[in-house]
């Protein structure tokens, strides 16, 4: 059986590359569509893949545009890693024009979804996306690895996907990801203390869009944002004024801006309320290697930090 | 009544804001629109969005997500590429509009180039552009210096302005003012377009010069009462659309363009020089 599936991968490598190397020589071509993604990819596979991440570190995936390279890049690889749920606006067509043998697996299989908080009251006013909009995630919120629960799921598929396109190293993976689990299961703790050491009255805050819904459900952080999902929505002066009102009642009691999106509207908030910016919260995108969130365990820490920080310190 | 319409601009500074600075851009750029529309160039506006790449990517390249140098470098792309056309067009056969088009083709493709250099995957448009909800001080100045230098211009420059956009062959023939003015007009339509998108984004910058202009036509054919009509009806676009963004909670940029909308079409039936009235008028007259 393993020697049939290596004699698979052997196969589609040849038909790919040029000739027979012994397939355990040659790592694992992987991309990754996004820097969270790479991340992970990148604990699971070990030194035993050649990854390439496709949006980088402070990239914004909404509104990505593929390069030539991308295309080359995706024709080689065997196994290409996506978040699915129409994150990836960009990505389908990529896929299509690369002619790519490679297996595409959305790592959101088996993640419980929720839906977009245009549902909920307090944000009813964000389902007004402008016509152009051609980045519309629809009605489920793709940003699923804001919980960490959920990213446990990520590890996961990407540690059989990867089993599953050389066998051979399918313990390695296993021993990575389980390795890699356990760190995730020890963020969780940390993050849960952080927000029981928050008093529940003061467990909402204002960030610049939308990217938070699982985050909020996993920990019961509530996070209020005048833009809608994506990056491309525009505010209404209601949803504004309903923001400010919140803070007046002591209702959100910190701000922040995040990495991708444009910082004026929450500046402006900011300065009418009286509330200081907390700092920057790290929603779709890893910072650089000197930034302060240049891992997944680095992001979730930083963005509780902050946000335990804000609240307590006001 | 007072809780609708007064209420909101006291209560939330944000709201005066976005009043002060939409008000302000009508003020420069409605009289602006009107002289463009006179011109046939009422496309400008869309074509100058990209136009400016270049200039806001050179200055991304050199400063990083800065707005002031991204803000420079987008205005002097502007110039470049409506000077460019504005000589083209004045020197050789090809009318201002083909030109204009291949300049601003050539400065957007500069522009795509320049952006996939750095590689980064941030939209720069998206953070150059700003929102009519995110006012803040500087850009409230920025706007009413514009207008300011615009309505100075416009006062200085009216007659030959007027001369020049009704019958330029005219102005050339009494006077050597034509080609100067026509590229002080272009460097107003510039100056006005790339202030308008830093403040408070294309479509309001471009719609607010335009949708007004573009309905006062039909009321009047005289240039100083299309020009007054003209930022009346931005004024109360501005107004209407802000207060439907408030009540209604719509996205206040394309809440006060749709209320100009409405007032265009509005025009376009029942103005002097509309559908219906220049109708009932034509069939008088054939009768007479």
């Amino acid at each position: 059986m393993q020697k049939l599936s290596r004699l698979a991968f052997a196969l589609s490598v040849i038909t790919l590359i040029t000739p027979a190397l012994p397939a355990a020589a040659e790592p694992l071509n992987v991309v990754a569509s996004f820097s969270i993604i790479g991340d992970f990819a990148q604990n699971v596979g070990g030194d035993r893949i050649a990854l390439t991440t496709l949006v980088g570190h402070n990239g914004d995936a909404h509104v990505y545009e593929p390069k030539p390279a991308d295309a080359v890049v995706m024709a080689g690889a065997d196994v290409v890693l996506v978040n699915g749920l129409h994150f990836e606006g960009f990505l389908q067509r990529l896929v299509e024009a690369s002619a790519t043998k490679a297996v595409v697996v959305e790592l959101t299989k088996g993640v419980e979804t929720l839906a977009t908080a245009e549902e909920e009251v307090e944000h009813e006013g964000e389902a007004t996306h402008e016509a152009e909009d051609g980045h519309d995630h629809g009605a489920t919120d793709p940003h699923a690895f804001q919980s960490i629960a959920n990213a446990k799921i990520y590890v996961k598929n990407i540690a059989d996907a990867f089993c599953a396109a050389d066998a051979a190293g399918c313990d390695a993976y296993e021993a990575n990801a389980a390795a890699y689990t356990g760190k995730l299961e020890a963020l969780e703790a940390e993050v849960k203390a952080a927000v029981a050491a928050i008093p529940a009255d003061k467990r909402a805050v204002i960030t610049s869009h939308d990217a938070f819904g699982y985050f909020q459900h996993a920990y019961g952080i509530t996070f209020l944002a005048p833009e809608g999902v994506s990056t491309d929505a525009e505010a209404s002066a209601a949803d504004v004024a309903k923001l400010i009102e919140q803070v007046r009642h002591d209702k959100a009691s910190a701000i922040f801006v995040e990495n991708i999106t444009n910082q004026r509207l929450i500046e402006q908030i900011a300065s009418e309320t009286g509330l200081k910016i907390g700092g920057t919260l790290y929603s779709d995108a890893l910072s650089d290697a000197n930034g302060p969130a240049p891992t997944y365990i680095d992001m979730m820490r930083n963005n509780i930090g902050a946000i335990k920080g804000a609240i307590l310190g006001s | 009544m007072y809780d609708y319409f007064i209420a909101p601009f006291i209560e939330f500074g944000f709201m005066q804001r976005a009043l002060a600075g939409s008000l302000l851009l009508s003020l420069s750029s409605c009289p602006v629109g009107v002289f463009l529309m006179l011109r046939r160039m009422s496309l400008t506006g869309d074509a100058m969005a990209h136009a400016i790449l270049p200039g806001a990517a050179a200055g991304f390249l050199l400063y990083g997500l800065e707005i002031v140098p991204m803000t420079i470098g987008g205005l002097i792309a502007g110039v470049v590429v409506a000077m460019g056309a504005g000589a083209v067009s004045r020197f050789t056969i090809q009318k201002e509009d083909a030109s204009l088009a291949a300049f601003y083709l050539i400065s957007l493709a500069l522009g795509v180039l320049i952006v996939s250099l750095r590689g980064s995957s941030v939209d720069l448009m998206h953070v150059l552009f700003g929102t009519v909800l995110a006012l803040n001080d500087e850009a409230l100045k920025l706007i009413a210096s514009i207008a300011g230098v615009t309505l100075l211009t416009l006062a200085v420059f009216w007659r030959a302005l007027v001369a020049e956009c009704l019958d330029p062959l005219f102005l050339r023939s009494v006077s050597r003012l034509g080609t100067p003015v026509h590229f002080v007009f272009l460097g107003l339509v510039v100056l006005n377009l790339v202030g308008g998108f830093q403040a408070l984004g294309t479509l309001l910058s471009v719609g607010l010069m335009m949708l007004p202009a573009a309905a006062a036509r039909f009321w009047t054919s005289r240039v100083e009462p299309m020009c007054l009509l003209a930022l009346v009806i931005g004024f109360a676009s501005c107004v209407a659309g802000l207060l439907l963004s408030y009540h209604a909670s719509l996205p206040s940029g394309p809440a006060i363009i749709l209320s100009a909308g409405v007032v265009y079409l509005a025009s376009i039936l029942l103005g002097p020089r509309g559908v219906l009235r220049s109708r009932v008028r034509h069939h008088r007259h054939r009768t007479a």
